[in-house]
């Protein structure tokens, strides 16, 4: 053996471990976030986490209820507001559109998709804080929304697009016009492919901290109605853990915990039982 | 809604004008204008966010000009405002942030693309878009409590023992600043160049590496001298993307840059980032020069991305849609 080959299989043998310890130091990033997380957190979550409202600092207990519960009603929102135009906008696109307008919205979905979080916060309290001239959980919401549509809409499309022709056709042969097609053929052929993209656009705007800063701001109490300042679980995070007391360092740990529990089981779940499979051959 | 199904008549398939009556009840043209007016509704939040930022930055825009972009002062009180240290602080830390995480993402796409085993390629990848679903404030949680102390008491002191001479590594060891910023940036962009770049590797025709082994060069040669520049465009494309995430990145910076609008060539020293300055100050702005001068900042972001967005687009489109992975050189 010469040197040369002796060099070259060495080289090949070396970097080729080199890029699987890059995949090994990825992928183990996540368990660890993961078990530091539980380390920290796991210890300071009780009952009273989820039941009771923040102590004042220097109290011993005390939980995130109406973080928990503002987190939710913010969700709620996001998906009233964002989950229809990005459906009925995935249909218009796979099933309606003709040239220049679906180009126009999927090149538009691209872009927003791209755009900082931060900056559609500024856009939602551009247009709900200032005229409303406070905080509110709708502001919020509506933040989350805006975020929510461009995921939805271009996943529905691309599941959409996935439906056979041949189911199409059959529907059409058996004399269904376009809209009854759509609804009672393609929608339902399509539909475990849509909730994923919907859970896992909803999973992610869970954890959005940035546009709810100056929307739905934070609040130490309950938020009645939509038109208050709501806490949530992201916000209540960043502020705890930036904040000087030992108490509050301890409730971020656990409220990241539970963030980032949320976060993980619904993307699981999702990935593993919706995606799996669909109601007709994918090819 | 018409009452009966009339889409197979043969009224439908000759050319007689229909009367415009008849054309607005069809279920079909409702269902039609129903979805348009869906789609068109991203379009006009697209148009109103790009108009908002616009108006409502006109009076910074109309104060400061273009100097804005050069002038170093960020002083609230007495109405002076510059952009040139947020803007150094993005730039920096996404600049750390690239030169971390695309070697270790590039590298551990071609492990997953060229030599995992199809399963253990798939559970990784699974992996790895789990971590790209992590919340960035859970990120900003780790930096603030794990990265910061351990920045502060090993990994400055060392750098600085190591490569002190540099002028990026000396001064102070904060434990916050521009290098633990990039750092955890870097944590959080790799699965976006993974992802991306495993895409595009595995898009590369089989022919090419099969050639390339059957005239003798190792897994490794094939590999580098082969398929990874057939590929390097698509590459490029994910690295843009990436640093487009890295710029708008906001909640996990915040929590670990030391948010001092401050330019220093030092990375160890605290400095600000755009998308921090607007999540610390935007809801305390008082005052209509101040608010309008972070908006501003927002707009500058929003262009940043959308350039940097676009340019990715267009060079994954080009690697993808020639599919065989066989570019122009």
């Amino acid at each position: 053996m010469n040197f040369r080959l002796v060099w070259r299989k060495s080289l090949n043998v070396v970097m080729l471990s080199l890029t699987g310890l890059c995949a090994l130091l990825t992928v183990s990033a996540l368990f660890f976030i993961l078990g530091y997380l539980v380390w920290n957190g796991g210890k300071d979550l009780s009952w009273n986490f989820f039941t009771h409202l923040p102590a004042p600092v220097g109290e011993e207990g005390g939980g995130m209820a109406n973080a928990i519960v503002g987190t939710l009603k913010l969700l709620f929102l996001a998906a009233l507001f964002g989950v229809p135009i990005g459906l009925l906008g995935g249909v218009y696109l796979a099933e309606f559109g003709g040239r220049t307008v679906p180009f126009l919205v999927r090149y538009t979905a691209d872009l927003m998709n791209g755009v900082p979080s931060i900056v559609i916060g500024i856009f939602a309290y551009a247009m709900v804080v200032m005229p409303m001239h406070h905080f509110s959980t709708l502001a919020g919401g509506i933040a989350l929304g805006i975020m929510v549509i461009p995921t939805v809409l271009r996943n529905t499309e691309s599941f959409l697009r996935d439906v056979p022709r041949s189911l199409r056709e059959g529907s059409f042969a058996l004399g269904a016009n376009k809209w009854r097609m759509v609804a009672t053929v393609v929608l339902p052929a399509a539909s475990r492919g849509i909730l994923t993209g919907v859970l896992l656009a909803l999973a992610r705007v869970a954890g959005e901290t940035a546009p709810l800063l100056f929307t739905a701001f934070g609040n130490r109490y309950w938020s009645p109605g939509w038109m208050q300042p709501t806490s949530s679980l992201p916000v209540i995070i960043y502020t705890y853990a930036t904040g000087p007391y030992e108490d509050w360092h301890r409730q971020a740990w656990a409220a990241g915990l539970v963030l980032l529990g949320l976060v993980l089981v619904t993307n699981i779940l999702v990935r593993a039982f919706l995606s799996r499979g669909t109601a007709y051959e994918r090819t | 809604m018409a009452t009966t199904p009339n889409a197979v008549t043969p009224t439908e398939f000759t050319a007689q004008p229909r009367s415009l009556l008849r054309r607005w009840t069809g279920a079909d043209e409702i269902a039609h204008l129903i979805t348009l007016i869906a789609a068109a509704a991203l379009l006009l939040i697209a148009v109103l966010l790009v108009y908002q930022l616009w108006t409502l930055s006109a009076l910074a825009r109309a104060q400061f000009g273009w100097k804005f972009f050069v002038t170093q002062t960020w002083d609230p009180v007495s109405g002076d405002f510059g952009a040139a240290p947020f803007i150094y602080g993005t730039l920096v830390t996404s600049a750390v942030a690239l030169f971390i995480a695309v070697p270790l993402g590039v590298g551990a796409a071609i492990f997953l693309a060229e030599l995992a085993p199809p399963k253990l390629s798939s559970a990784l990848t699974f992996v790895s878009d789990l971590l790209a679903a992590v919340p960035s404030v859970i990120y900003g949680l780790l930096g603030v409590f794990l990265l910061v102390p351990l920045m502060r008491t090993t990994i400055q002191p060392a750098l600085k023992e190591v490569l002190g001479f540099l002028p990026f590594f000396q001064g102070p060891a904060y434990g916050i600043g521009f290098l633990t910023a990039g750092i955890v940036l870097a944590i959080m962009i790799v699965p976006f160049v993974l992802s991306v770049s495993r895409e595009v590797l595995l898009g590369v025709a089989r022919d090419q590496r099969e050639a390339a082994l059957a005239l003798g060069a190792t897994k490794w040669e094939s590999t580098w001298k082969v398929v990874v520049p057939a590929a390097r465009i698509g590459i490029f494309g994910s690295v843009f993307l990436a640093l487009a995430r890295a710029l708008g990145e906001t909640m996990a910076v915040t929590m670990v840059i030391g948010n001092n609008p401050k330019i220093a060539a030092s990375l160890f020293s605290p400095g600000y980032s755009i998308a921090s300055v607007l999540a610390n100050e935007f809801s305390e702005a008082t005052g209509n020069l101040y608010l309008s001068a972070l908006i501003e900042l927002g707009l500058v972001l929003f262009l940043l991305t959308f350039v940097l967005n676009g340019l990715a687009r267009l060079l994954i489109l080009v690697t993808t849609a020639r599919g065989s992975g066989v570019l122009p050189t």
